[in-house]
């Protein structure tokens, strides 16, 4: 069984219908990738599977959890990592602390046993502190870590997310144009991480305007224009889809 | 209660609820610019009344007193937006309240500095004979708050649909980065929403003295009734705003009328906030939905 | 760098303690005590408030009616119902938390400064009633012979054993307060104020965790406000207005938002302050602090915790091309 499912999904704002009857499915393993030219819905699916907007009809099914009916926080500790298009880092706090707040799921201590500092809660600081250092090092930030995340250029700060989604300990990882701003040499490494990751066991879903990016790391690409879903598929079946180059008018992709 | 005592209290709660509703007005235009609850409305409402005393006193007749005291104001408030709040544009929303806050503590010791704490009158703009409305009374002065209230939103609303400055602030409300696109300054727009907030609220400070004084605390608790009448009709929404503040107004006069016990009058204010607490639990978009409270 | 950060940590919040503590033995002086122990009340309203806006993000325009609920709180259970003082303080705290439970459950909830709104309506609603539920309250004259605390055979009464026992606690709430920021939650909490979107997207159940952080802050002002009857014995509405509520907010933005340091120094300058303003003429105090606020927004965003990173800042401008030398532990820091 699929381990997300989008399942005939409208999403309607006021009258704008940014997604019409969308449906798709991702499987364990995968890398899948979301295109379409701007204002195709992509983001706005991101925000339904990540719990932050609900559909106006339709589901989203992780495992047989439905995410129209959670908070982002329940979404993020069932298993559904993300991170965001415009950045989103915590700018005044260190690149670590960023990481260590991505453990916040995965680790228990309350403000009283924050207040009393008891032996429990410094072995759990402890032990956040070395999961957070074994992210950083992951997307290769490890020796960053106490800068100030602000201080970050803009590749870092997407891999910084990546990092700090990472802690969390994602089922399924959504980015959301991760290589946006990058160079090419830095796209490359991030290709690098994003399979590493998904070696891992990580499922990825990303969204991305870099089609070579794209072609050279997903294992399916869904195609949306205008809400819509107009094609889906491998790379290379994509790439030769009439509708699709319709789509980006021509666009090399 | 008779029902030319109901008439009564109608009379007097529309006349303060006008107040609360110029000032409820004044909150909406900022905070539909800016995101920023502007915790010194208050005292724009009083610096109205006072430096309409004042020009008075100089020798002004009442209507140039009125003019210039809603134009100074308005000085006041645009200073006050280019001083204090732009410098703060890239700080965030809290620090913007905050420096509200301040502001609203600076100018109203200010102004107990240069007017004293007495509250100070002016003479009503045209008599006091009242006038008889079946077994009740209502003052000329009332009339003019009723009528300066009308013609101020009325003329905000055409200046909102018809003039094309006005459509750029709407559009900045609703979206400021589409309106940047557009080619509309965001930042004239926000100062032009200081501007007209600020004199909104004196006026309608220069038109309540006459009926009950001015002081240089008299704007902090106008100002929290006027928030809570922007609560009231949906915080962001116009005419919600103006409802808010009309309604505000009669309940508040209604409650204390309606209450047997002696002494009920000094529970008059809170009528307001415990209408601000249920407004914010119950319903946070208020009557007519205000801008945008989602959930995050 | 010899000393480790958490060392170094250690050091300022002990040398704080020792010279706090140690005082008495220097003046036996009642003036200088009293201004001492008022500064302890005041300090323990704003670590609270200092957590919840420096930390969570959040504005409270109602803090004085949280340490109105300790003041009548204690006083009336006290000297009406003959409780003992320490019960009365801790019924009072617990009512105080969960009146800031049901503010702060629908209201930060909310996109935007919903709390700032329904705190200022609670604080009025407060202050009404204080002056109004004469039955109760006993209106604007106020409730006097509060008795003094006690434990066993010794007597806070006594101004040095009062000094102790209030710093005492101020020493606690400074201590659980650092170690709150330097934790799992405090974390949480600026991350939610940075970008609550993206907290939540990492776990963080971001409603829950502000509704916690007013609720902590409002048992800290409540019970400021019970040792503060104790102290005085006497207890009246003017104490608990709004603009309390923004004194208050004032000495945690001039002494530093997001720096539990900063409440410090904060209730210590908005403690002085006010005595030399004195000699002037104390309606310049209020317009001063107005102007302080908007000032200290402005060209000094950290408060004065953060002076000296303004100060190296200025310099580093100036000097151009010297070493940029690594800026300490940052706004959020808790050294």
């Amino acid at each position: 069984m699929a381990l997300l499912r989008v399942e005939n999904v409208t999403k309607r704002f006021g009258g704008l219908e940014a997604l019409k009857d969308v449906s798709f499915s991702l499987h364990e393993g995968q890398v899948k990738a979301l295109i379409g030219p701007n204002g195709a819905g992509k983001t706005t699916l991101f925000n339904l599977v990540s719990g932050i907007d609900r559909p106006t009809s339709g589901h989203v099914f992780f495992r047989d959890e439905d995410l129209g009916r959670l908070t982002p926080h329940a979404a993020s500790r069932l298993g559904v990592g993300r991170t965001f298009q415009h950045s989103k880092v915590f700018d005044d706090m260190s690149v670590l602390d960023n990481v260590k707040v991505g453990r916040y799921g995965r680790s228990h201590a309350g403000v009283f046993s924050a207040f009393l500092t008891l032996p429990r809660h410094r072995r759990e600081e402890k032990a956040i502190s070395e999961a957070s250092l074994r992210a950083l090092r992951r997307v290769g930030l490890g020796d960053r870590a106490h800068e100030s995340a602000g201080n970050l250029p803009v590749g870092d700060r997407h891999l910084l997310e990546i990092a700090r989604s990472l802690a969390s300990e994602p089922t399924v990882l959504l980015l959301d144009e991760p290589a946006a701003g990058l160079n090419n040499e830095e796209t490359a490494q991030l290709a690098e991480i994003v399979r590493r990751v998904r070696d891992d066991g990580v499922t990825i879903l990303l969204v991305e305007h870099d089609m070579g990016f794209v072609m050279d790391i997903s294992d399916e690409v869904v195609v949306l224009d205008y809400g819509k879903k107009i094609a889906e598929g491998p790379p290379l079946m994509i790439r030769n889809d009439e509708e699709v180059i319709k789509a980006y008018l021509g666009e090399d992709i | 209660m008779t029902f030319d005592q109901f008439l009564q209290y109608v009379f007097s709660g529309v006349t303060t609820g006008s107040i609360y509703a110029l000032t409820a007005l004044g909150f909406t235009l900022i905070y539909n610019a800016t995101d920023v609850i502007n915790f010194a409305q208050g005292e724009f409402v009083m610096l109205g009344g006072l430096t309409a005393i004042t020009l008075h006193e100089v020798g002004a007749p009442l209507a140039l007193a009125f003019v210039g005291a809603v134009a100074i104001v308005a000085v006041v408030g645009i200073l006050f937006q280019l001083l204090a709040i732009r410098p703060l544009h890239s700080a965030g929303i809290l620090a913007q309240i905050i420096v509200t806050v301040g502001a609203s503590l600076a100018l109203r010791t200010g102004a107990m500095l240069i007017w004293g704490r007495e509250a100070l009158p002016l003479p009503p703009f045209t008599g006091d004979a009242p006038i008889k409305v079946s077994e009740a009374t209502i003052l000329p002065q009332t009339l003019w708050v009723l009528g300066l209230t009308l013609v101020i939103v009325v003329t905000l609303q055409l200046f909102y649909r018809r003039t094309l400055t006005g459509k750029a602030v709407r559009a900045c409300s609703v979206n400021p980065s589409a309106a940047r696109l557009m080619g509309i300054s965001y930042s004239k727009v926000v100062l032009l929403s200081f501007g007209m907030s600020a004199a909104i609220s004196a006026a309608g400070g220069v038109m309540i003295t006459p009926v009950s004084f001015m002081g240089y605390s008299s704007g902090a608790i106008i100002g929290l009734k006027g928030f809570a009448a922007a609560i009231f009709g949906g915080l962001g929404n116009p005419a919600g705003a103006v409802f808010g503040g009309l309604a505000l107004g009669i309940l508040e006069t209604l409650a204390i009328g309606a209450l047997p016990m002696s002494g009920a009058s000094g529970y008059k204010d809170a009528v307001a906030f415990l209408i601000l607490l249920i407004v914010l639990f119950v319903k946070p978009q208020g009557l007519f939905g205000g801008r945008s409270v989602e959930k995050v | 760098m010899a000393a480790p950060a958490f060392l170094r940590r250690h050091l300022a919040f002990l040398a704080f303690s020792i010279f706090i503590l140690s005082a008495p033995l220097f003046t036996g002086n009642i003036y200088y005590l009293s201004i001492l122990a008022f500064m302890a009340t005041r300090l323990m309203i704003t670590l609270g408030l200092n957590l919840l806006m420096g930390q969570a993000g959040q504005i409270s325009l109602g803090h004085a009616a949280f340490a109105g609920i300790g003041a009548y709180g204690s006083a009336i259970m006290t000297t009406r119902w003959n409780m003992d003082p320490w019960l009365a303080m801790l019924l009072s705290a617990a009512f105080a938390a969960a009146i800031a439970g049901l503010i702060g459950v629908p209201t930060l909830k909310l996109k935007g400064h919903y709390l700032a709104m329904a705190t200022l309506g609670f604080g009025e609603i407060v202050h009404i009633l204080l002056v109004q539920l004469k039955w109760l309250t006993n209106g604007t004259d106020g409730i006097g012979g509060i008795p003094s605390l006690a434990i066993g055979s010794i007597d806070f009464g006594e101004p040095q054993m009062f000094h102790w026992l209030v710093w005492g606690v101020v020493l606690i709430m400074l201590r659980i307060s650092l170690n709150l920021v330097d934790s799992r939650v405090g974390r949480s909490l600026r991350a939610l104020h940075r970008a609550e979107v993206a907290a939540m997207s990492l776990g963080v159940n971001t409603s829950f965790r502000k509704v916690q952080v007013l609720m902590v802050s409002a048992v800290f002002a409540s019970i400021a406000g019970s040792f503060y009857v104790h102290y005085v014995h006497y207890v009246s509405p003017v104490s608990y207005t709004l603009t309390f509520s923004v004194i208050l907010v004032t000495t945690v933005v001039i002494g530093g938002l997001g720096n539990v340091w900063g409440a410090v120094w904060g209730s210590v300058l908005m403690m002085l302050l006010p005595e030399y303003l004195k000699r002037y003429n104390q309606d310049y105090t209020l317009l001063v602090f107005g102007v302080m606020l908007i000032l200290i927004m402005i060209f000094l965003p950290g408060g004065l915790v953060s002076f000296k990173t303004l100060v190296a800042k200025m310099r580093e401008r100036l000097g151009g091309a010297r070493t940029a030398s690594a800026t300490g532990p940052g706004p959020t820091g808790g050294s």
